[in-house]
């Protein structure tokens, strides 16, 4: 078990290594570099000038020596600086990435409750049509395009009815920490969290509906028949232990589909999270932002599937083997 | 020398174990939706397609500020848009790009995950270990982002390079698919003999294996075809896909980032984004009708 896990956490590390050198590279590739973006165009600088700069600030060595210095700093939280922001990419990302994680937990929780309840009805009652309707909106979740529904969640809920506010996370012109202010934050975020909830139930409806209808037949379940367990408490007791259990490890394994997700849904609804500003970023060519986004979200993802790995593997001793 | 009976033994052979085309055609019919799916799906395309006889496309990338924003009428089916050109011919010329691209880097990931699956499952050992640690990290990676990185940065950008990048972010779980299988196989006697007899590598994986592999391909290459227009457009859609001079529905469907556009001129947007669904609703059900198809087990005919 422990020795598990702390494979597991090594093997973490050449991947963020590999990571943030990939990502460096594409930086590099990037047109422009921080001397450009800050003084081009101003006519108090010349070329010469630009070029001291550069030497003065190191992006003129070798490529090792600036990864070097890069990651030096990125892991005490310094990621450079935004030139159309002009603040530093740390407190700039700071905001957006509460921003997002709210959108990505809010869809996380509500695709729960609804999968979870339609998953067991759909295993338990097979082949009924409540099973079939909960099959067919599995299908219709799984071939949707995520940015289709979204516009069409956005034209009918927020333009069509008006139900919803269609743009921004919250009201401008409450004050912050007031009750309005919540309110309207909530209010900004069920049309998107909903679109991208409705979408993201179908590997959690699959999964249990398949657990589910596997379990039924297994001797132990037999077994607590054949004692005179009722039905309700061999689906309670028994099966659904069994088969909840790793849905609560498939988290980390989420959070890819969500980073993904949010571009669009932070695009069509204005939402002024990481996925919008990544997009800002590499449309006004402040690449430095532009790196520090892929780079935090690719950790996040990497941390997020070693988590879940560990966790599977605690509830799942048979996957230890490897 | 293949005597009378013989001759009835294959004949038997062939009625008790269809090719998997005519499995796939029998779980076709047995299932309306699906067949309802694949007509509704070949009108589209026939017309998409066949678009080119009887819309010019020059004309139909003309801008004409005298007819901007036209709501739909006799002259224009569906309206126009902010150049003035016709969204009806725009939608069938960009089904037509959307489904090519779809499907040649469903065809390239789909090549390049089965060679390298192939070659994982088939060696095994180390090579496979190797193989499957760099998969294991690609697949982590966040790659909406990367493709998106990979279009800005590459230089004389065009869809030949658009359709590389996507196909290079989209083999990645086709190789790990193929892979496990081929592992399975490896082990079975039908190898070891060709093996034995001296045939090279390359010859069995490809001429031996793959067609063991192919119905597996087959469905993954399906349903894999349905989410490659699903990011196409998406991308097209976010200004990352295909450049304005070709047309996809996601160029359409990009008009709706104003919301002027969203609540009111819904006739530029609306049927994109209604078509991308349809298609992919229909490309799906056919491939889960395929999967079925592939698993004796699961089919209903």
């Amino acid at each position: 078990m422990v020795k598990f896990i702390i494979r597991r956490v090594l093997i973490m590390i050449p991947q963020l290594f590999l990571l943030s050198l990939i990502i460096f590279v594409l930086a590099k590739q990037m047109p422009g570099d921080a001397v450009t973006g800050a003084f081009m165009g101003n006519p108090n600088v010349s070329d010469e000038q630009m070029e001291k700069i550069r030497e003065e600030y190191g992006l003129n060595d070798p490529w090792y020596v600036q990864y070097g210095h890069w990651i030096g700093k990125a892991v005490k939280g310094d990621l450079g600086s935004s030139y159309t922001h002009k603040q530093p990419v740390t407190s700039l990302l700071a905001g957006r990435v509460t921003t997002t994680v709210t959108l990505g937990l809010f869809i996380l929780i509500v695709s729960y409750i609804i999968a979870i309840p339609l998953g067991i009805i759909a295993g338990r009652w097979t082949d009924t049509w409540a099973d079939k309707l909960i099959v067919l909106y599995n299908y219709f979740s799984f071939a949707t395009p995520l940015f289709v529904f979204a516009l069409l969640m956005l034209y009918f809920f927020g333009f069509v009815l008006g139900w919803f506010p269609t743009g921004n996370s919250v009201d401008v012109r409450l004050d912050a920490g007031s009750w309005e202010y919540y309110v309207s934050k909530f209010k900004h975020l069920v049309l998107p969290g909903m679109s991208g909830a409705i979408l993201a139930t179908f590997g959690t409806i699959q999964y249990l509906r398949n657990d589910i209808i596997d379990t039924k037949l297994k001797d132990f379940v037999k077994t607590a028949r054949a004692k005179g367990v009722p039905e309700g408490k061999v689906y309670t007791r028994h099966i659904l232990r069994n088969s909840l259990l790793p849905i609560a490890a498939f988290l980390g394994y989420e959070i890819t589909g969500l980073i993904a997700g949010s571009i669009f849904l932070e695009m069509i609804f204005s939402y002024p999270g990481l996925g919008q500003l990544f997009i800002q970023s590499i449309t006004g060519r402040d690449f430095t932002v532009t790196t520090a986004i892929v780079m935090i979200s690719g950790a996040a993802v990497i941390v997020g599937t070693m988590l879940s790995d560990i966790i599977l593997s605690i509830i799942d001793p048979r996957i230890r083997i490897e | 020398m293949v005597t009378i009976d013989d001759k009835k033994l294959i004949a038997d052979e062939k009625v008790n174990n269809p090719s998997f085309a005519k499995t796939i055609w029998r779980e076709i019919k047995h299932d309306k939706m699906a067949l309802i799916s694949l007509v509704l799906l070949l009108a589209l395309l026939i017309t998409a397609y066949s678009s080119p006889l009887f819309i010019d496309q020059e004309q139909l990338q003309r801008v004409n500020f005298l007819e901007t924003w036209e709501a739909p009428s006799s002259e224009h089916l569906l309206g126009t848009d902010d150049g003035g050109r016709d969204v009806f011919g725009q939608l069938l010329i960009g089904t037509r790009n959307s489904f090519t691209i779809g499907l040649s880097v469903t065809l390239i990931a789909g090549l390049f995950g089965l060679t390298v699956g192939l070659i994982s499952g088939f060696f095994g050992g180390w090579v496979d270990n190797v193989i499957m640690r760099i998969i294991d990290f690609l697949m982590v990676l966040p790659n909406l982002m990367f493709i998106i990185v990979f279009v800005v940065i590459v230089p004389n950008y065009s869809i030949f390079s658009f359709v590389l990048i996507m196909s290079a972010f989209a083999w990645f779980g086709k190789a790990r698919l193929i892979r496990s299988k081929g592992l399975a196989e490896r082990e079975l006697d039908y190898i070891n003999a060709s093996k034995t007899l001296g045939t090279p590598n390359w010859k069995i994986m490809f001429f031996e294996m793959f067609p063991n592999l192919s119905s597996l391909v087959i469905v993954n290459m399906t349903l894999s075809l349905a989410g490659n227009i699903g990011l196409e457009t998406g991308l097209t859609f976010l200004g990352f896909g295909l450049p304005a001079s070709t047309p996809s529905l996601g160029t359409l469907i990009a008009f709706a980032t104003n919301p002027d556009i969203v609540q009111n001129k819904s006739w530029v947007w609306l049927p994109a984004a209604l078509l991308i669904l349809v298609m992919m609703l229909c490309i799906n059900y056919i491939g889960q009708a395929v999967k079925r198809a592939s698993d004796a087990r699961q089919r209903l005919a």
